[in-house]
């Protein structure tokens, strides 16, 4: 296949094929012997837009569905969910992007779920939190209605046609309806308990979204009773009022990732949601490490001028948040010592966790973690898959794994 | 030092690239405007096959004398060969990473006999 390149210029390249592409992954992970480390990949993707023709007949409201159907029908009638800015491709630099169709999967399995064993046996991952792409845009819909319907279902087709196709390696959070309140409750009483389900989502992508607003204290409650987490999915929105003077988008993507985690991170701690919900895991997902050690010094330094505006609080804001988790990538690897800084800011023995974001441009490879020189083993096999162990009860897949689980103290059975 | 047969020149295209392997390594060969250039597959990044993506003409932004920006151009000289794991991006002509040229992937000689290509490791 021949990819464009400068002035029009044509560039053979073969088509895809993962596991090809991924082969320098698939060598790492043997040269490091990570078989027998429990590897969970907590933020990894596949493109739900290309599964829509069997997601939405799951909405449940007839008129809607119709609506959604009927704009799919032909191109270009508009587009049934939100879309962003962007050239997550690079021109075409990441080939997977346009070359993604050209890759050959077998018939009689989800195409997702063969894709998803090529990249995690690469890897050697053993376990990912399979999140959508576009709908991490779903926030910016201006119906809450049709938010709802899109979120329950993909949650439907997620949990009762792609995830029982994946043979237990893939599990999620599901991505909740969060303009609606009372939507997103019903999502998490009809969904918390299914197979597959480590918890929910939100989408971090929003313009308006008050985090500690009372209508969503009972959400939160049913999730933390269930013994779910939660997690913030952060991501850039070019088009946002905050991003209009990025004229590049290195800037828009570079800052709208931790932005919009930072913004709801504040609102989070500042709110007392740590004291209010002491048992509920929080994970924030891929704004980077660099924003963690900012936003704690910011709200710490704040927080002892004006304690009267947080009077939840029993102790400072960086202490809320190093009770919380962070998922790595994507990781600034610049300076050594800022990123061992940041770690122990953190305690990232406990509550940093391992992510990919494959198949996305800018994807980690467990060896970003592992190779670290200045975690101990303990802290690598945390951070690569112990403490998710611990948050979502995924059982080692070997003797090996399960050592050194125990070995590490993550061991929570099978 | 080996000499590892690449291939016949008059077969091997201006613009083509050709992934060889001696032992553990890998090389990628690219002949770009009558030259060959030969580096390490392994990118100096997370690993990704460094040499199996796009070659593309660097892209410059040209300023005015009043130091206004005239805008984005592709360079009419210089060529970059990218990774396509994550856009690593490394001149054609040494190797070396167009943001930071201190990193630089190892280089490989090329030598030609007659209509014979080889890579020296």
């Amino acid at each position: 296949m021949d990819l464009i390149a400068d002035r029009g210029r044509r560039v053979t390249v073969e088509e895809l094929n993962t596991s090809k592409l991924l082969a320098h992954a698939d060598k790492q992970a043997r040269d490091r012997k990570f078989e027998d480390v429990l590897i969970v990949d907590t933020d990894a993707h596949h493109y739900e837009n290309e599964n829509f023709a069997e997601i939405l007949p799951f909405m449940e409201n007839e008129v809607f569905k119709q609506l959604a159907l009927s704009s799919r029908a032909k191109a270009g009638r508009g587009n049934v969910a939100p879309t962003g800015f962007g050239y997550q491709d690079m021109g075409g630099r990441v080939t997977r992007y346009p070359l993604r169709a050209t890759e050959k999967t077998q018939t009689g399995r989800q195409r997702d779920a063969q894709l998803g064993d090529r990249w995690m046996n690469a890897m050697g991952v053993d376990y990912s939190c399979l999140f959508p792409t576009g709908m991490l845009n779903i926030g910016l819909h201006p119906q809450a209605e049709m938010e709802f319907e899109l979120c329950w279902a993909y949650a439907r087709w997620v949990t009762e046609v792609a995830l029982p196709d994946c043979n237990g390696r893939m599990y999620t959070m599901l991505c909740l309806p969060f303009s609606d309140p009372e939507g997103s409750l019903r999502m998490v009483e009809t969904f918390g308990d299914r197979k597959g389900v480590g918890g929910f989502m939100i989408t971090s992508v929003r313009e308006k979204m008050a985090v500690s607003d009372n209508a969503y204290m009972k959400v939160y409650r049913a999730i933390e009773e269930r013994g779910l987490a939660i997690a913030f999915h952060s991501g850039p929105n070019w088009g946002s009022n905050t991003f209009q003077s990025c004229n590049r988008f290195i800037s828009a993507h570079a800052l709208g990732f931790s932005w919009f985690n930072i913004l709801h991170c504040t609102n989070w701690v500042v709110n007392g949601m740590g004291e209010r919900f002491p048992k509920l895991p929080v994970l924030w997902i891929e704004s980077g490490l660099a924003w963690i050690p900012f936003l704690m010094q910011r709200l710490d330094h704040e927080f002892m001028l004006r304690p009267s505006e947080c009077p939840l609080l029993k102790k400072k804001p960086s202490d809320y948040m190093r009770d919380m988790f962070y998922s790595s990538q994507p990781m600034e690897i610049q300076d050594m010592e800022a990123l061992e800084t940041t770690f122990r800011m953190i305690n990232a023995e406990t509550q940093l966790v391992y992510a990919s974001d494959y198949p996305h441009w800018d994807f980690d490879l467990p060896s970003t973690i592992w190779d670290l020189p200045f975690l101990s083993d303990k802290a690598r096999h945390n951070i690569l898959g112990g403490t998710a162990h611990r948050l979502f009860k995924l059982p080692p897949r070997n003797e090996g794994q399960k050592a050194n689980l125990v070995k590490y103290g993550n061991y929570v059975g099978a | 030092m080996a000499e590892q047969f690449v291939g016949k020149a008059s077969e091997f295209k201006d613009g083509e690239r050709q992934i060889i392997r001696i032992g553990e390594a890998e090389i990628g060969v690219f002949r770009h405007a009558g030259e060959f250039y030969a580096y390490s597959n392994f990118c100096l990044h997370q690993g990704g096959p460094a040499c199996e993506g796009l070659t593309i003409a660097r892209v410059e932004e040209r300023l005015r004398p009043d130091k206004t920006s005239m805008g984005l151009f592709f360079s009419e000289k210089d060529m970059n060969f990218v990774c396509p794991w994550h856009g690593y991006e490394y001149d054609m002509k040494t190797g070396a990473h167009i943001s930071d040229p201190r990193l630089k992937l190892r280089k490989y000689d090329v030598v030609q006999k007659g209509d014979e290509v080889y890579v020296v490791a």
